[in-house]
């Protein structure tokens, strides 16, 4: 009896082992599954990823690739803490960095870039900055966003305006001169809307534009010491106070979403607005009558250099902790973010900024006049991206607030409050660092 | 009986003893068992959806965690930054408060005063308790939407209104000054549930008491004052608690109302920057909350703030309830 079972287990157990080499060599043998998230969820814009990775995925019978879209940071963090991230992930916010990177979260792609000869000059000096953290690049820039002036040309010509302003006093000029109120002095036409938060109308962005720093030399906040920011706030303050604060905001209360075909410029309420390279492709699906140019945004008068230059950030890919084929996921971020061929029709297709020095003469590209503005910004060698660090975007936010509160008048001393701005800035940094807020 | 048969009788029942106290004790532990079958699907639940997160909050709470690297432990460090270096702290400590102190007594005396004119209602009783009930129906983010829509200031129906009568409207969900007074308006609509408790309450009211009053001479107003408050002041002990609690809950109808009527909500997913608009003034400490731990990943302060939360929230109810012994009517003898 006893021999008997012993022989059972001993088929069982050989049953087994040959049940699983048959598995493994059918695994082996087959191409293997890679997912892909990103963030694109528009049916229009997350077909053309699709078909861009639908096009590696023809050339490389090793794999079989998987695009999943819609997805946002809170779902990677998730996936990755569960253990259940795919291969590669994308994601729009380039200034979660500091924690990806920092966590490990994301993994460390300096040493697959070695092993392939791969540097990071290829990218400009902002992409490269912004998908690194503290030396440790855990992301590579896929497509960015960067920012320059919409003006419509007939409001400009009814005005008598003959080009676009490339400093910020011939800016405010101009938008008084292209405003229109009604009798009770609400703004029927606004020339220009300078309220931080109102559509792209972030300081990061526009202080890029008075060449103010964001952080000094021992790596503490320079907010309270740059005139720069000091002399932004004022400029724009000054403009914000020549409409009304009340009548912008209640400009702003119109049904003028953004991201919809009633955005404010598109439909000639605003005359000159600051927004992301994007907005070329959302004109041309929206409303393709639209009589408008584009321009790098002006700049400070004391900084004539600057003219050209803008903020740029974009989206980002990495491979995230835990992944199961590091090496196909590897070789599909590299394809992605560094051949020119997948940027140039990625880029035709979403209209966004190809992000490699080489991508943006790419012969690929589809050639128009409007877009070649943000084409020439992201390649200016002055353009610039805002600091990555452990609080990520709370640390832009931050900014926001103390500026909307400033232009609405609650700050009464600008300087004091931006000093006060620059401590609990550092505070928050180490905070997000674990150190309690102790910089 | 003879000494010989009390030994038999004492010698006999010793062991039946012993077998009756068993069985008893078998009993007992089948009906704890039985007990505790039928109360497992509670106590599973309350383990893993209450109790396990409770305590895994307060233990996070004194570390640096940031969702993707493991906790790390820093002490009161959570608590400092919390309490005496984050600006947004007192911002949103100050617009909850505002919330639970405006807002909270507003819904009471609201609810209240609709449920005793619903009782004085001579005819068409059934028809405006559905109209005033409907509101609570409503999902807490349509209803939000619907009030945003509602009170737009450049196309909405009421400032449109107002505008005929020669006066311009506020910004409602735009200024900071009428954002909050706003989403008591929202609250006051939707206060249903607990009008329907004090309708209750109020028709609980023995009529033969409003009829001493009437002999007396009491006026209508000394009857609510003497007869039906005090009966229902069980009732407003209820809702204030209930009315305090939530008001330190104060979500929803914030976040939504701040990313509609900042123009943010049609981007994908990034309401992140109209969180508080405009100018923090919908700011509520658990949105700020949740800005800390789902935002910027800080899990291990969000859970700080958890616990302030949980603290506060029971050391209000605490106080309400030991100084509502001094207002509210007991009607059991002790």
């Amino acid at each position: 009896m006893r021999k008997r079972t012993t022989a059972a287990i001993v088929l069982l157990a050989a049953l087994v082992a040959v049940a699983a080499a048959a598995a493994r060599s059918v695994h082996g043998t087959g191409p293997t599954k890679i997912t892909v998230w990103a963030g694109w969820s528009a049916g229009h814009e997350l077909k053309v990823f699709k078909s861009v990775v639908a096009e590696y995925d023809r050339k490389h019978p090793e794999v079989t690739i998987n695009v999943v879209g819609g997805i946002d940071d809170n779902k990677i963090v998730a996936a990755i803490r569960s253990g259940t991230a795919p291969d590669v992930v994308s994601s729009f916010n380039s200034y979660n960095v500091g924690n990806y990177c920092g966590s490990g979260g994301w993994i460390d792609l300096g040493p697959l870039m070695k092993k392939d000869h791969i540097d990071a000059s290829l990218f400009p000096a902002a992409p490269r900055y912004y998908t690194q953290y503290e030396g440790k690049r855990c992301a590579l820039p896929l497509l960015a966003d960067d920012y320059g002036l919409y003006y419509n040309k007939k409001l400009f010509k009814a005005a008598g305006i003959a080009r676009p302003p490339r400093t910020v006093s011939e800016l405010a000029a101009d938008a008084k001169k292209l405003t229109v109120r009604d009798k009770s002095g609400n703004v029927k036409v606004a020339g220009f809307d300078p309220v931080v938060g109102f559509y792209e109308n972030t300081p990061d962005r526009w202080v890029q534009q008075f060449g103010a720093k964001w952080l000094d030399g021992k790596g503490h906040s320079a907010i309270g010491k740059d005139p720069a920011w000091a002399k932004w706030a004022k400029w724009m303050k000054s403009l914000v106070d020549w409409y009304g604060y009340d009548k912008l905001v209640r400009f702003q209360a119109q049904p003028i979403d953004e991201f919809t075909p009633s955005q404010a410029f598109e439909t000639g309420k605003l005359a000159m607005n600051f927004d992301g390279e994007w907005r070329v492709a959302f004109i041309q699906h929206e409303h393709p009558d639209l009589d408008y140019g584009t321009a790098p945004m002006p700049v400070d008068d004391a900084h004539p250099e600057l003219y050209g230059s803008g903020y740029i950030n974009g989206t980002i890919i990495g491979i995230p902790r835990g992944v199961k084929h590091e090496a196909e996921a590897w070789a599909l971020v590299k394809y992605l973010t560094t051949a020119n061929h997948p940027l140039a029709v990625l880029s035709n297709g979403l209209r966004n900024v190809p992000t490699t020095q080489s991508s943006l003469t790419s012969k690929e590209i589809l050639p128009d006049k409007r877009f070649s503005t943000f084409l020439k910004i992201f390649a200016n060698a002055k353009s610039g991206t805002s600091p990555i660090l452990a609080s990520g975007q709370a640390y832009t936010n931050a900014v926001q607030r103390f500026f909307q509160q400033y232009q609405a008048g609650k700050v009464k001393d600008l300087q004091a409050g931006l000093k006060n701005l620059a401590k609990q800035l550092d505070a928050q940094v180490a905070q997000a660092k674990g150190g309690g807020g102790v910089p | 009986m003879s000494q010989q048969a009390v030994a038999r009788t004492a010698g006999a029942s010793a062991p039946a003893v012993r077998l009756r106290t068993a069985a008893r004790k078998r009993a007992d532990w089948r009906r704890r068992r039985l007990v505790l079958f039928l109360m497992s699907p509670w106590i599973v639940g309350f383990t893993v959806f209450f109790g396990y997160p409770l305590v895994m909050s307060a233990y996070l709470s004194f570390n640096h965690y940031d969702l993707l690297s493991s906790p790390r432990w820093v002490g009161w460090a959570n608590y400092h930054y919390l309490l005496s270096v984050d600006p947004q702290t007192w911002i949103a400590v100050r617009n909850t408060l505002w919330m639970i102190c405006i807002a909270v007594p507003l819904q009471v005396l609201f609810a209240f005063g609709i449920a005793v004119l619903l009782v004085r209602a001579k005819s068409g009783a059934g028809f405006f308790r559905t109209v005033f009930y409907l509101p609570a129906l409503a999902p807490p983010v349509a209803a939000t939407l619907g009030f945003v829509y509602i009170l737009n200031p450049a196309t909405g129906p009421v400032n449109t209104m107002l505008a005929w009568l020669g006066i311009e409207g506020p910004l409602w969900f735009q200024s900071p000054h009428w954002s909050k007074p706003a989403l008591v308006g929202l609250g006051l609509w939707g206060i249903g549930n607990t009008m329907v408790i004090f309708l209750a309450a109020v028709l609980d009211v023995p009529q033969h008491l409003y009829e001493s009053a009437a002999l007396d001479g009491a006026s209508p107003l000394q009857r609510l004052r003497w007869v039906t408050l005090p009966i229902v002041s069980p009732v407003i002990l209820f809702a204030v608690v209930l009315g305090v609690i939530q008001g330190l809950q104060y979500f929803t109808q914030a976040y939504v109302a701040a990313s509609i009527a900042s123009g943010q909500a049609s981007q994908a997913g990034d309401t992140l920057n109209a969180l508080g608009y405009p100018e923090d003034s919908t700011l509520f400490y658990p949105v700020l909350l949740y800005q800390h731990g789902f935002n910027d990943f800080q899990m291990g302060y969000a859970s700080s703030m958890a616990m302030l939360l949980l603290v506060v929230s029971f050391a209000v109810t605490l106080v309400i309830v030991l100084n509502s012994r001094k207002w509210v009517h007991q009607t059991v003898p002790r």
